[in-house]
């Protein structure tokens, strides 16, 4: 019985695939189930849903004036939420069958996809010229080169995790512990010792790559999962560390007055020894905005320089080997141990510096910034830009905090949103939208291969 | 002596706790071989639910305590078990032969949409509720005056968690589901071949585990009198450590371990600081992964290639 279903659903659904390519709309309507199938479909979704929805939805609990909870009805959202599962799964269903059952993902032909990918070699340079000419463009308008800053940030951790789960195929959700770790060391060296931020910045990246060695030895046996999970318990260790430890780290209060950057020693302030009395020009709060977005953006810019020029070093690839296979990297003689633990600490060492840059910008900082979400979402945009490619990091950096600016005002449903994205993306592109690996050696010419085509092993 | 003996029970009762919601973990990996990252926040939407029909039973004058505790677990159980298939059949099953990070990823999608929207329809702050079941025994009154107790709470606890543990060895061992659910476990492809339906069998993977962390959830709510948005991810990974220390895949094993990661939690609190419990439990599964991979319970993994 369930083997004839498994089979005729398996021919059902090759077949549209193949016609869908040369002919898609005719072949989807003659084959279309009818009405009554879609509202069937519609109708359990919206009872689920209402099964769902009673509870959560339909009763509001708060805590009353005597501290009792009490409750109160809301079946106005409830029913209008039912009845949006409704709509939606009609919707989705009537989509589905104009567009055949491989979905969305299939509107963009892999001509256009490779269209795409060549003019990515143009899209890169002129991100590029943009993004130094940010402030130039935009001296006045403070909240873009703060939010320019902010997406460099993110930019940058995102390339530092690249090394670490698009290169070296580790999954890593403790990534926030070494950003953390770099944050603490240059707030704590500059406000205990009075160090600058130039001498904290190779110190702090130094002790955070410290730390991801350290927390590279342990899981060198671990793989997939079990790595990702020890990671981050790893993560949550280091924060909760950070938390408690109140004689050093100032606990859930944080540390605050942390020096802002100085440029090799000149600071940027109204003062006579600031930069602007010294060079004779006006002074204006926006010019450390500036020298900020500079400083993250070389910072950046180096990650990027780094990882693709360890990318052509054998420990370059021997990183893309054992995200690939390995055990067929241990049997072409590479030293797994020292790979991965490069890896792990190449990517901390970014994680670090970043982490030095976000306390001197912050001048505040506290626990609550190194929180698992924070893993989550340097993490998703890493897996949205595709794993291993560079400029789909950054692209993805740019929507993921774009988007989350857009939804500044409604606060509350940001994380939810941001949930309901990686579900959503992980079904429709899980290999993110720039979904391509050209290969780093090559015999003749370099060809893209669609990530889809790539098998990968359980490193 | 006497306070030892205290943690002990204490132990024990937040180590039933972790050890149903463990099974859902364990049971989950042995069939699909994923994490179930969301599994904490089912178990969180379960304390909810039972807050929540908790609340709405009162108010209807229902006042006898057992029969309202039995409709408030049989409805939370019912509820609870939807979201889990329907986390399944939304954010897994697309999944399954996608690459091997994608399950994982859409699993920490889901974690952070159930949480979330929790926080959103029931708001961020504690639910508290008054303690329902009160009273209790003394086992022993020591010499000092300190006295080991046993409350009812605790014993409702204990009992009902080896009931469902019962039943559930039951249901692995001797049904039809159970019997499909080890087929599947062992080689999904040859099951299917010898006419198992994989995907209900995985579906029901799901709902058994997401009624179990809803019982997990009403006991937490029962015991510690609150339920907040965000239980349910810390609750999670000290659920699936304990998973992994009995052993992935065996259902006795994630009893031990959750035992287990109960008692070294109460006594680690005990006996030297509460901040760092989280610390502890969390360094056992670091410690577990790297000295015995295959836990207490579990079976070596062989590797293929």
């Amino acid at each position: 019985m369930s083997i004839l279903g498994n089979t005729k659903a398996k021919v059902e659904t090759a077949a549209p695939a193949e016609r869908g390519m040369t002919m898609p709309a005719p072949h989807a309507k003659t084959r279309a189930p009818g009405i009554p199938f879609i509202l069937k479909k519609a109708l359990l979704s919206a009872l689920v849903a209402l099964v769902l929805f009673s509870l959560m939805v339909g009763i509001r609990t708060e805590a009353g004036p005597t501290g009792q909870l009490i409750y109160w009805t809301r079946f106005g959202e409830l029913a209008s939420l039912v009845a949006a599962v409704f709509g939606g799964s009609i919707v989705i269903e009537l989509l589905r069958q104009w567009l055949g059952p491989t979905g969305v993902a299939d509107l963009v032909p892999t001509s256009v996809q490779n269209a795409f990918a060549l003019a990515g070699r143009l899209v890169a340079p002129a991100l590029l010229v943009f993004t130094l000419l940010v402030p130039v463009i935009f001296y006045n308008q403070r909240y873009i080169l703060d939010l320019g800053i902010l997406v460099l940030t993110y930019v940058m951790l995102g390339w530092g995790l690249n090394v670490v789960v698009g290169l070296a195929g580790l999954l890593d959700l403790g990534y926030v512990a070494f950003y953390a770790v770099g944050a603490y060391s240059y707030a704590l060296l500059a406000t205990n010792f009075g160090l600058s931020f130039w001498v904290c910045l190779p110190l702090a990246g130094f002790l955070a790559s410290l730390w991801g060695v350290m927390l590279g030895f342990p899981v060198l046996r671990l793989r997939g999962d079990y790595l990702a999970i020890v990671t981050l318990a790893f993560g949550e260790i280091i924060r909760l560390v950070i938390t408690n430890w109140q004689s050093l780290t100032g606990g859930p209060n944080g540390v605050s007055g942390i020096p802002r950057p100085t440029l090799f020693g000149i600071p940027l302030t109204a003062g006579d020894d600031g930069l602007a009395a010294r060079l004779g020009i006006e002074y204006d709060p926006t010019q450390r905005i500036v020298f900020l977005f500079y400083v993250i953006l070389a910072l950046a810019l180096l990650t990027n320089w780094v990882t693709i020029r360890l990318r052509r070093l054998p420990i370059g690839r021997a990183w893309e080997a054992l995200r690939e296979d390995e055990v067929a990297c241990r049997a072409l003689g590479i030293n797994t141990t020292t790979t991965k633990l490069t890896a792990f600490a190449t990517g901390a060492l970014f994680g670090g510096f970043a982490g030095a840059f976000f306390a001197t910008r912050q001048g505040f900082i506290s626990p609550e910034s190194f929180t698992f979400q924070e893993s989550a979402l340097v993490l998703a945009i890493v897996v949205l830009g595709g794993m291993g490619s560079q400029l789909g990091v950054a692209l993805a950096a740019l929507t993921m905090i774009g988007g989350f600016e857009l939804f500044r005002g409604l606060e509350q449903y940001r994380m939810l949103v941001f949930g309901i994205a990686m579900v959503l993306l992980m079904i429709w592109r899980p290999r993110g939208l720039i979904g391509h690996r050209s290969p780093t050696v090559y015999l003749k010419r370099a060809q893209a291969i669609s990530s889809d085509l790539v098998k990968e092993g359980h490193g | 002596m006497d306070y030892f003996a205290q943690q002990l029970v204490n132990g024990l009762v937040l180590g039933s706790i972790y050890g149903l919601i463990a099974i859902g973990y364990t049971m989950v990996y042995g069939i699909v071989g994923m994490i179930n990252f969301a599994h904490g926040d089912i178990f969180m939407i379960g304390g909810f639910m039972a807050l929540i029909s908790f609340l709405v039973l009162v108010s209807f004058g229902l006042t006898a305590v057992p029969i309202v505790l039995l409709i408030v677990l049989l409805v939370s159980m019912a509820i609870t078990a939807l979201y889990g298939w329907t986390v399944e059949r939304i954010a897994y099953r697309p999944l399954r032969h996608s690459f091997r990070l994608a399950p994982m990823l859409s699993a920490i999608g889901m974690s952070f949409v159930l949480s979330n929207y929790a926080q959103v329809a029931q708001g961020a702050r504690v639910k508290p509720i008054p303690p329902i079941i009160t009273g209790g025994y003394t086992l022993h009154e020591g010499a000092s005056g300190f006295v080991v107790q046993l409350s009812n709470i605790q014993i409702v606890v204990v009992v009902t968690t080896v009931a469902l543990l019962l039943i559930f060895t039951w249901l692995v061992a001797r049904t039809r589901l159970g019997r499909d659910m080890r087929a599947c476990e062992q080689d999904q492809t040859m099951a299917a071949l010898l006419g198992v339906d994989v995907d209900r069998t995985i579906s029901m993977t799901f709902v058994i585990g997401a009624a179990l962390a809803a019982v997990a959830g009403m006991m937490y709510l029962l015991y510690y009198g609150l339920v907040d948005f965000y239980m349910g991810f810390v609750a999670g990974i000290k659920a699936f450590t304990a998973a992994v220390l009995g052993g992935i895949g065996s259902l006795p094993g994630a009893m031990l371990g959750g035992l287990a990661i109960g008692l070294i939690e109460t006594l680690w609190s005990a006996y030297f600081s509460v901040e760092y419990k989280d610390v502890a439990a969390f360094s056992i599964l670091i410690v577990v992964l790297i000295f015995l991979p295959t836990g207490l319970l579990g079976r070596p993994e062989v590797e293929k290639v």
